[in-house]
């Protein structure tokens, strides 16, 4: 069996006293960044990628890999206990989890969404050790052409399924391409949109883009709003479900994770998407649908299981591909790149301690995020309560302090400004920033892979349609665009 | 009856795109353009530009037509307030040290909020303070001074 002796690699290495203690220390983290209201997964690693940066390259994406899923997980408690979801993956759990909350029962839905992500995790760490070599395999048939399409194929569905409009969504991937572009050209030697300034032949660094567009447009959006938020403030009693929650949750469990392993590896659909399609279905499958939005358990793990497991799966493209599905994705690409990693099929050759590392990080750090939640779930509800006014300078001043500490050079943090300025604007022009994300760290691979592609078929464009894989991507994108346009998609789209 | 264009939001999401497309084409004329088979530096986001231009062209329209507003107030404020404060940070971290310029982030990114209480703001100014010198400079060992100058 290969497949246990790279998972006994992975374990050798992840067990080792050094990783174990990274890992620690990101779900940790990412738990305690992730819980506080209105800071996303996606702010939580901007935020603290550079505490990582200068580690070396397994420990540190074994603790990015740990703040990402900590803080998918410390998410789930704020959807519960507060009704404003930190991310939209979690807004499904928001609907019957605050529910329960404020029936008294707090207690057996945090227990319920550690317990559900726990599984829906496991299942899907299993699923990357399973998939991964498979799709490793057959990836290492691509040549440019697929890649170009396949990226294509990313960029459109990610503009495509996000909430919002799609024709907007587009010129989001575009622009952040756009961005993507600035710096020097690696085939030509040539300096573009660099404005003669010489820290911007480098390119715009990605924590650059990811604070100003996440959290600094993020943060002026929340403070010119004047909802109050809602805290359930009540003591936690009870923790444990009873029998009957656990039998009650069980099936939407397994559903749950089902549905969202397979939207995960889907590029741009992700989480937020799984969530809430399988919340829909339990309320149409359940006897009494009435229950739904009053604090039914099954509301709560279902959507928590998907979303678990949809983030883990996502890792599949990303890792054995090197296409990331969501712009989370894309910034651990991103990182992965600035350690000098090139994700690809070729990762698991070259690198085996690195994927299988990870993946058996994945089962520890899903581990500890139980027992870190669980016990100290008292915690993190205190953590609730931090007003907004003491909580928004302090994340500014550790995302100027990231962006400084990767380049120390102060222009990151002037562009950081710029790029916050622009983010906030298209936030309120209501264009979705993951998009652009995305786009901004496709563009260079989807650059360098056109290129090549149409210079190998001697400038002929058919060559997308000619071979065989990368035909079935560009008409898996037609196919994506066309139903864009169909209403029905639309509403859809629309109801999340 | 005419349209009101004010705070119109796909037509101002419209114009931004237009318009940072267009730039990308006109900045991207001094690039060679290449042919499709050898693409030179200049393809791409010439291509780009353009497709950009066209999005625009028909976000713009579409607002045009439907005159949805932008909801809610824009928060120039503490957008202001924030991106002062941020560049405050890297104007100072060079020049006065990271003491200074992170008291000085936390006071002025504090300013963006709804109420901003003094003491309040000064207490956590101090305690942020201490646990980033003690984080980075300590910690993570980032070697810049605490009070005074790289230079």
């Amino acid at each position: 069996m290969e497949l246990l002796s790279n998972l006994a690699l992975g374990f050798g290495v992840a067990f080792s006293l050094q990783n174990l203690a990274y890992c620690f220390i990101g779900v940790a983290l990412g738990t305690l960044i992730g819980v506080l209201p209105g800071v996303g997964p996606l702010v939580t690693i901007a935020m603290l990628f550079p505490i990582t940066f200068h580690l070396p390259a397994v420990p540190a994406i074994i603790m990015l890999a740990g703040i990402f899923y900590g803080a998918q997980y410390g998410g789930s408690t704020t959807s519960i206990l507060v009704n404003l979801p930190g991310e939209t993956a979690s807004a499904v759990t928001c609907i019957d989890g605050y529910q329960m909350a404020r029936r008294g029962r707090a207690g057996p839905a945090l227990a319920t969404a550690a317990l559900a992500s726990f599984f829906a995790g496991c299942v899907g760490t299993l699923l990357i050790a399973l998939a991964g070599p498979t799709l490793g395999e057959w990836a290492l048939r691509f040549g440019a052409a697929e890649y170009t399409s396949l990226m294509l194929m990313a960029l459109v569905a990610s503009a495509v399924m996000t909430q919002g409009d799609a024709v907007k969504g587009l010129a989001m991937v575009v622009l952040g391409l756009l961005i993507g572009v600035v710096g020097v050209d690696v085939n030509s030697g040539m300096a573009r949109y660099s404005f003669g300034v010489p820290e911007l032949t480098d390119g715009v660094g990605f924590t650059v883009v990811a604070v100003g567009l996440f959290a600094v447009a993020e943060i002026v959006a929340n403070l010119e709003s004047r909802e109050p938020r809602e805290v359930y403030t009540g003591r936690l009693t009870g923790l444990m479900p009873t029998a009957r929650d656990l039998k009650d949750a069980a099936w939407p469990t397994v559903r749950g994770t089902a549905m969202g392993a397979c939207f995960g590896v889907l590029p741009g659909t992700g989480p937020a998407l799984s969530s809430f399609a399988t919340y829909m279905l339990e309320k149409k499958i359940a006897k009494d649908p009435a229950r739904f939005g009053r604090g039914a358990i099954e509301g709560v793990a279902a959507p928590e299981a998907a979303n678990n497991a949809a983030a883990q799966t996502a890792f599949i493209p990303m890792l054995t591909l090197g296409i990331p599905a969501t712009a989370t994705m894309a910034l651990m690409l991103a990182a992965l790149t600035l350690q000098g990693i090139a994700t690809g099929p070729q990762v698991m050759h070259d690198k085996p301690d690195l994927f299988w590392g990870l993946i058996a990080s994945m089962w520890i750090g899903n581990g500890l995020l139980v027992i870190l939640n669980l016990p100290l779930v008292g915690l993190w509800v205190r953590l609730l309560t931090v007003p907004y006014r003491w909580l928004f300078p302090s994340i500014i001043l550790f995302c100027c302090i990231g962006n400084y500490s990767v380049s120390n050079n102060p222009f990151d943090v002037y562009l950081c400004a710029v790029i916050g300025v622009l983010g906030y604007v298209l936030v309120k022009l209501e264009c979705e920033p993951a998009p652009l994300l995305l786009g901004y760290v496709l563009g260079p691979l989807l650059e360098e892979n056109l290129r090549r592609a149409l210079l190998i078929a001697r400038g002929d464009p058919t060559v997308f349609f000619t071979r065989p894989i990368s035909a079935a991507f560009m008409i898996a994108t037609v196919v994506i665009l066309v139903v864009m346009v169909a209403p029905a998609a639309r509403g859809m789209r629309r109801g999340t | 009856v005419k349209p009101d264009l004010r705070n119109n939001r796909d037509l101002i999401a419209g114009l931004l795109f237009i318009v940072l497309g267009g730039l990308s084409v006109i900045l991207a004329r001094d690039y060679p353009f290449g042919t499709t088979m050898r693409m030179g530096p200049g393809y791409f986001p010439t291509v780009l530009g353009g497709i950009l231009l066209l999005f625009g062209a028909y976000v713009l329209l579409r607002g045009l037509r439907t005159g949805e507003k932008v909801k809610g107030e824009w928060g120039w404020r503490p957008l202001a307030w924030i991106t002062l404060s941020i560049v405050l940070f890297g104007f100072l971290l060079d020049r006065a040290g990271m003491v200074p310029a992170t008291v000085v982030t936390l006071l002025v990114a504090a300013a963006a909020g709804r109420e901003f209480r003094f003491k309040e703001v000064l207490l956590l100014a101090i305690v942020m303070t201490a646990f980033s010198v003690a984080v980075f400079s300590y910690g993570l060992k980032l070697p810049y001074p605490l009070i005074g100058s790289y230079y």
